[in-house]
């Protein structure tokens, strides 16, 4: 059990049929095409990529929220059980999700501590006074007021409401938690410090993190390994120094570029067309009509996702540091 | 395009078949015909004979094939009360009641519509509230007491119009802005929040901000967007034409379709009231279907899913 | 002389103050960002300079454009001015278009309006904007509606509908946020390169410093509905003076470096309703002490034209 990973997740395949209307034909959009995954425990891996890449599918699919039309999803060394049996109830208690729209996950009518103690009730963890010492415990570990128990919702900030959030998400002790844009809608300043609280209570708690962000500098911040997905595949996956400073798949290196930083200049790789369309995938390699460097072969043949002697993992036939130099 | 006229074809047709047999059932459980309209004293052979001779001994589902059938061949079967045809019966009121729910549509419309965007420029305005405040009273109060209070006031109190009847166009004033007066408030009201969310869009603001003049704004921009859903509440009320005057009709004794009905409500009359139920089923489905295509026309995101065959 | 000139902007919505009094100067042909948290007034701004705040805003100050004051000018000077003289382009691109009506109408609106140019030669016209925004298969998209467009094409179209009235102003309120970070590089492209090639001055309003900085000359840097800071770009981000701007900075996750917790702003901002008395950024700022809410900061040039808002800033200026 030791040396089990604490998430690892095998080819997984999510499809959507699309269905035009009561007689149409339905339309196969494939929202992720065969990602494998490992987290370890107490660890955080960051997932990045654009809209329509299928990185909260593939998070939504390692919490059992959905169910994979291929692959594997083993948490703890044991496969994930259907979703709804109380097999999986009981497993839920040991991953939490984490989302975009703090406002939207919490219950309008219910006041802060009300929120966080609900897991505990509907868990069945402790008695009454043992939830009102845990909830004041966790209130205090997301740097909220004990005044602010008693606040509802739409009276917090955007700020304090996604700590009320992961109070609620670390109230059973999670093994695993899931972000999924946890900071997309916050401020700058309010990001940092939802940021730092994240880091904090992962080395309080030890929970491990699947970080789903399109912010490379975000994840970079939070993570110890990085996926960067493309069209429901991962290109490139390795230490988000290694990607950000050495990226080896052109699609990184183009979001690599695209990151807007002060002090920064000019020269970066603006990649033309248009975001990806799961519904009309290319052949080949995924990101091949966009790709600046694509060859003949990017069009026929996909590249599998290959290890990398310096432990990245990178899903490009020129992925070798001497033949990107020459094709750019 | 033609997949999706299919679709919303079949299931029109669906809807009309259902309503066909649930007047059907609803009207045979709710009594006996034969006992109501022979008297109760009548002897029992010639109950016997009334009920052979309409069809009512045989078995509810022999009736209810033999009904369908004959609906399918269109004969809609004769008025137990006088033995005419019962389409015939149901034909001659048509004219009437539209006499009465024509005017009153142009009222709703003419007066509704353009009440509602004026409200809704005027947001918070002293006239947006009066509209408002008009609008609510006209929908909350129900037509037969807004009737008789206009026959109080106009027919007995000033004498100027007839109290109910029919004849002359002096007969239909009161009737006509009874019914007109309601639909009014409706559609002031739903026409202004359709306005209301539209000016709040951020195209509202592109179009002021490309310096389109506010009049062009609301005629080009604001407009066309507010009449998708508006056309919703008035295809409503032309599905209503035949049948949204029974009260009203009632209360003025308007010769029309709605009368008809109740009184042959009131006397089980069963082909009558399946024709009448038919034709309102009828009128109803095929003022929704002219509206979905209407949503075609006006909003380009739904012809081109269904362009499809998305519906 | 200024293209425009903002003096003592203030907004209130029901009472509420927004904005609280700006001061703006835009050269012609100048490219000025602006940055700050929601609700900093950054977009207010423009939308209140340009009449496009709804009726229970209260709008005073000045704003001048070549000289001439617009902020209270009937609409139809008004409706002449904007876009045609000072285009605005907004965050949602697909709901910033109308839509029931096809992209060229809408294009072709903007060019009967501001250039009188109708029929043929007005679509002719509204596909080379196309063109000229990259717009590929330009012809065919002048009949495409916007639900058939991804979100960076229509960004582009509504770049396009701003150039129909050759502006000599753009303001770009946050035109790449909803966008994904490759569309995003390839908007701000497209605008860099519409401002060197057409001369037009450029306003871009982005809550991101990283965005603004690769984009403008100059920055303004606004808090709780005041510009705090204002430099050219270069010397902002060498030395940010204004703790606000320092702090905003600091909460940036590094690209290289050792990872480490990031400096964040301790707090949030203010409620307009609940301002601070003095400095609005005192409660939040780790050099804030009493003086800081004695009044409210005057700017102080720090540097060539380098100011900033903050008590502080004139300390460091004079000499010891």
């Amino acid at each position: 059990m030791r040396n089990t990973p604490l998430l690892q997740a095998r080819d997984l395949v999510r499809r959507y049929g699309m269905r035009r209307g009561l007689l149409g034909r339905s339309v196969d959009i494939t929202a992720v095409a065969g990602v494998s995954l490992t987290l370890e425990r107490g660890r955080t891996l960051g997932l990045v990529g654009e809209s329509g890449c299928g990185k909260s599918t593939t998070g939504r699919m390692v919490l059992g929220l959905e169910t994979p039309d291929a692959g594997s999803v083993e948490f703890e060394g044991r496969i994930m059980p259907p979703p709804g049996t109380a097999a999986w109830r009981a497993m839920r208690a040991r991953m939490q999700m984490v989302f975009q729209d703090p406002l939207g996950a919490l219950d309008r009518r219910m006041n802060v501590a009300a929120q966080i103690a609900e897991p505990l009730e509907i868990h069945g963890i402790g008695d009454a006074a043992a939830r009102a010492a845990r909830v004041e415990a966790l209130l205090r570990n997301v740097g909220l007021r004990p005044d602010q128990a008693l606040r509802y919702p739409h009276e917090l900030s955007g700020g304090q409401r996604q700590r009320v959030v992961m109070a609620r998400a670390l109230a059973t002790e999670p093994a695993l938690l899931v972000c999924d844009e946890p900071i997309s809608a916050l401020d700058v300043s309010i990001q940092a410090q939802v940021m730092n609280l994240l880091v904090e209570l992962q080395a309080e708690h030890g929970m491990a993190v699947l970080f789903i962000s399109h912010d490379l500098r975000a994840v970079r911040q939070v993570s110890e390994r990085v996926a960067v997905m493309y069209l429901g595949t991962i290109v490139e996956e390795g230490t988000p120094d290694a990607l950000l400073h050495d990226a080896q798949h052109p699609y990184t290196r183009a979001l690599v570029s695209a990151i807007p930083h002060p002090g920064r200049g000019g020269n970066r790789i603006v990649l033309q067309g248009d975001p990806p369309n799961p519904a009309a995938r290319p052949s080949g390699c995924p990101f091949h009509p966009r790709c600046p460097v694509a060859v003949a072969r990017c069009s026929t043949e996909a590249p599998s996702l290959r290890d990398h002697p310096d432990g990245r993992r990178v899903a490009c036939h020129l992925a070798e540091p001497a033949a990107i130099a020459k094709a750019a | 395009m033609l997949r999706y006229l299919a679709t919303r074809l079949l299931r029109a047709l669906l809807t009309i078949a259902m309503v066909v047999t649930f007047a059907f059932v609803v009207l045979r459980l709710s009594g006996d015909p034969a006992l109501l309209i022979m008297s109760v004293d009548a002897p029992p052979e010639a109950v016997e004979a009334f009920r052979t001779a309409w069809g009512l001994d045989e078995s509810l589902w022999v009736q209810y094939v033999k009904y369908f059938n004959a609906i399918l061949h269109g004969d809609l079967g004769r008025s137990m009360r006088d033995g005419r045809d019962a389409i015939q019966l149901v034909a001659e009121r048509i004219p009437a009641t539209l006499a009465l729910t024509l005017p009153a549509l142009a009222i709703k419309i003419g007066i509704g519509v353009p009440a509602g965007i004026y409200a809704a420029l005027h947001r918070n305005s002293l006239t947006d509230r009066v509209v408002m405040t008009l609008a609510v009273m006209g929908f909350t109060v129900p037509s037969f007491v807004l009737g008789l209070l206009l026959v109080l006031v106009f027919a007995v109190q000033l004498g100027w119009l007839p109290s109910g009847g029919d004849g002359t166009w002096r007969h239909a004033v009161l009737p006509v802005v009874t019914l007109g007066v309601g639909g009014a408030a409706v559609l002031a009201r739903f026409t202004r929040s359709a306005m209301l969310e539209v000016l709040g869009q951020p195209y509202i603001r592109t179009a002021s901000a490309k310096g389109v003049p506010w009049h062009a704004v609301v005629r080009g921009h604001a407009l066309p967007n507010a009449a998708i859903p508006t056309v919703t509440i008035v295809g409503f009320m032309v599905g209503s034409l035949i049948a949204g005057a029974v009260v009203v009709e009632s209360v003025f004794s308007w010769p029309g379709v709605g009368r008809l009905l109740v009184v042959a409500v009131a006397n089980r009359d069963l082909a009558v009231v399946q024709c009448i139920l038919l034709l309102v089923a009828i009128t109803m489905v095929s003022s929704n279907f002219v509206v979905d295509l209407l949503y075609g026309a006006l909003d380009p995101r739904l012809r081109q899913s269904r362009a499809g065959g998305a519906g | 002389m200024s293209l425009v000139t903002i003096r003592d902007l203030a907004v209130s919505f029901d009472g509420v103050p927004a904005l609280r009094g700006v001061d703006l100067n835009i050269p012609p042909g100048g490219a000025l960002g602006m940055v700050g948290e929601s609700g900093c007034g950054k977009s207010v701004t423009w939308l209140a300079a340009l009449g496009l705040l709804p009726g229970r805003a209260r709008v005073t100050g000045s704003v001048r454009l070549a000289g001439d004051e617009i902020l209270a000018a009937p609409p139809a000077t008004l409706d002449r001015v904007r876009g045609g003289r000072v285009a605005m382009i907004f965050q949602d691109p697909a709901s910033s278009l109308n839509p029931v009506h096809r992209l060229g109408t809408q294009v072709v609106e903007a060019l009967r309006l501001h250039r009188g140019i109708t029929g043929g030669a007005a679509r002719a016209e509204a596909k080379r904007l196309f063109d000229l925004v990259g717009i590929p298969d330009a012809a065919r998209r002048l009949d495409a509606y916007p639900h058939e467009l991804s979100g960076g094409q229509n960004q582009r179209v509504m770049i396009a509908m701003a150039l129909a009235g050759q502006p000599e102003l753009l303001v770009a309120d946050e035109p790449t946020t909803a966008l994904d970070v490759t569309i995003q590089a390839q908007i701000l492209d497209l605008l860099n390169r519409l401002r060197r090639e057409m001369g037009m001055a450029l306003v871009l309003i982005s809550h991101d410093l990283g965005v603004v900085a690769e984009t403008c000359d100059e920055v303004a840097v606004m808090y709780a509905g005041r510009i705090v800071e204002q430099a050219a770009a270069a010397s902002l981000f060498a030395r940010p003076t204004h703790p606000y701007t320092q702090g905003l900075l600091a909460a940036l996750p590094p690209i290289d470096g050792p990872r480490k917790p990031l400096a964040a702003i301790p707090g949030g901002v203010p409620e307009p309703w609940a301002m601070p008395p003095g400095c609005a950024f005192a409660p939040r700022c780790p050099h804030a002490s009493a003086a800081c809410q004695a009044r409210i900061p005057a700017h102080v040039a720090v540097g060539d034209a380098h100011s900033a808002a903050c008590i502080l800033a004139v300390r460091e200026m004079v000499p010891a």
